[in-house]
């Protein structure tokens, strides 16, 4: 193997990178991104970049280590096409890219409302994003964010320390409910009342009003709440499009094993735009996690050097993180169909903002999920715990 | 110096974390004890709040491991090392002397040896 082409500039793309010269690879490697930046790192866009606690040059992802990595890079480039068999790239300007090894590292991005939008409606997922809606984040404005899923949560929980009144719109009964279950997105959901940040739920959005300018958010019940700013924060769809045609097997995401490869030899897909095999649930997920970006780099690198690299076992555990009004959420592992939840630590009824630990049982009333809510230490006890399954 | 507490509370294997210019964690690898900034350099969190494995820490947030005699990240996310401090001991009350010089490869304070 000489040559490498990575699709992506971003964690999943700069991590396999480093994960390839690592392991010895000293052949030519090509990183094409769509972004004119350099690698940075995204959940701080939500957090400490948007509350403006920390800089641009904070979130860079590069250090003096990397500087060793060789890279050519493509910045503010996009692949627009792939020959998965002969392994060629083609971008926007034209110029094919010809690799022993392709490397699909596109993440995804923000689902949008349908429909034009009038000024002052976001979504957040890139740098230029996050420099948009930091200016718009003026306190003393009004704050309607669509979808209290994390990235909705953490935004409110910022404008709101920024000073702006905030009204989360949410189209289910419980939000986080997908990924917690009724009584732990309950539990998470209460961190906004507590935080004067008011929380519709069971209602969707019928439209915007507004123009040029976003003036109100109308519900489909027929309220409608004024608006100066708004934040879509309706989820993320892999960035696949592109793939059409290339050979691949693509179903919400790129379809791989469990080492990131796809059904064509020398080409794997890694981080967000991955739908893998995890032998944790001994099914395929795609996970949309900053770890599982991190990590799953390192083994599909090994993947097409021919050799095999083993993670510590409790990182084979899917893991989040997430920061709200100073509280900080972890969850590892998954709630199964069927499953329960049990209370370890804490009174989640009570208050999320006292903090609690609660273990997610299968059906069987296994522990195949752990949820903290500032309780590191136990959680990390909890997640090494739960890496014995595999 | 920082008083951290009698040896006796810091069993082998755990951490304490103690309050200087700046909050400060205590491990206790098997008998020998290390002290470190407790705020990660990455991001936000409590290094003694971590898992141990060896001379190492890993950060509960994020993952990155701390040599606790050096203070240097293994590897990413981390970029930059952690400040690490002696440990020193008077019979079996146990000090954290901060005023060692940054980055500084410090030994490890030996339950039996090293008095003040
Ligand atoms: C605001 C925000 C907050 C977050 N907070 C957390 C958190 O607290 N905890 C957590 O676990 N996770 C969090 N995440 C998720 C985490 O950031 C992602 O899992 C991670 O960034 C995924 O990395 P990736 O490299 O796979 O994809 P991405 O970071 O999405 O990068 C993909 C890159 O590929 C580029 N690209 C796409 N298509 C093409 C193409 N055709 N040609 C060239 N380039 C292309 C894109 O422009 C992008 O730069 C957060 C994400 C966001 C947006
Ligand atoms: S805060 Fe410690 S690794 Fe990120």
């Amino acid at each position: 193997m000489r040559d490498v082409v990575v699709v992506g500039a971003s964690l999943a793309g700069l991590a396999t990178v480093r994960a390839l010269r690592d392991q010895g690879f000293e052949g030519r490697i090509v990183v094409v991104g769509e972004e004119k930046h350099a690698p940075y790192d995204r959940p701080p866009l939500s957090k400490e970049y948007l509350g403006g606690t920390a800089s641009e040059d904070e979130i860079g992802l590069t250090g003096p280590d990397d500087a060793g990595l060789d890279v050519e890079w493509r910045l503010g480039r996009t692949a627009t096409a792939l020959d998965g068999p002969g392994r060629v790239v083609t971008l926007d300007d034209g110029e094919r890219l010809t690799a022993d090894a392709v490397v699909l590292a596109t993440g995804a991005r923000a689902r949008t409302l349908p429909g034009g939008n009038p000024q002052g409606v976001h979504t957040l997922r890139t740098l230029d994003d996050a420099r948009a809606l930091r200016a718009d984040l003026l306190p003393g404005r009004r704050l309607v964010v669509v979808g209290a899923g994390f990235i909705g949560a953490e935004v409110a929980s910022t404008a709101a320390g920024l000073g702006l009144a905030v009204d989360i719109v949410e189209a289910a009964a419980v939000p986080l409910g997908r990924a917690l279950g009724p009584e732990m997105g309950t539990a998470c959901g209460s961190l906004h009342e507590a935080n004067g940040v008011r929380l519709h739920r069971a209602v969707g959005v019928a439209g915007l009003s507004g123009d040029p300018r976003v003036t109100g958010v109308r519900l489909d019940d027929g309220r409608e709440l004024p608006a100066d700013v708004v934040v879509v924060g309706i989820g993320a769809a892999p960035n696949v499009e592109w793939l059409d045609g290339s050979g691949l097997d693509l179903d919400d995401g790129v379809v791989t094993d469990a080492r990131g490869c796809t059904n064509l030899p020398g080409v794997v897909a890694v981080g967000d735009c991955a739908n893998s095999h995890r032998d944790y649930t001994g099914d395929r997920l795609r996970l949309e996690h900053w770890t599982n970006a991190l990590q799953q780099p390192a083994v599909a690198a090994a993947a097409l050097l021919g050799a095999e690299h083993a993670l510590p076992s409790h990182h084979a555990v899917p893991y989040f993180w997430s920061d709200q009004y100073g509280h900080r959420i972890q969850f590892a592992g998954h709630r199964a169909a069927g499953g329960s939840v049990r209370v370890e630590e804490g009174d989640p009824a009570a208050s999320a903002g006292a903090g609690f630990l609660a273990l997610f049982l299968d059906s069987s009333g296994a522990p195949v999920g752990v949820l903290g809510v500032d309780r590191p230490r136990p959680f990390g006890r909890w997640r090494r715990e739960l890496a014995k399954r595999v | 110096m920082i008083f951290v507490g009698e040896l006796s509370d810091i069993p082998v294997g755990e951490s304490v974390r103690v309050q200087g210019s700046v909050a400060i964690a205590v491990f206790n690898v098997d008998g020998e004890l290390f002290a470190i900034d407790d705020t990660c350099t990455h991001q936000d969190a409590s290094l003694s709040d971590g898992w141990l494995e060896g001379c190492a820490v890993e950060c509960p947030l994020h993952a990155a491991c701390f040599d606790l005699r050096t203070g240097r990240p293994s590897g990413p996310p981390a970029k930059t090392p952690v400040r690490t401090h002696a440990v020193v001991f008077d019979g079996d009350h146990v000090y954290v002397d901060e005023t060692v010089p940054v980055g500084t490869e410090v030994t490890a304070g030996l339950a039996s040896g090293l008095v003040s």
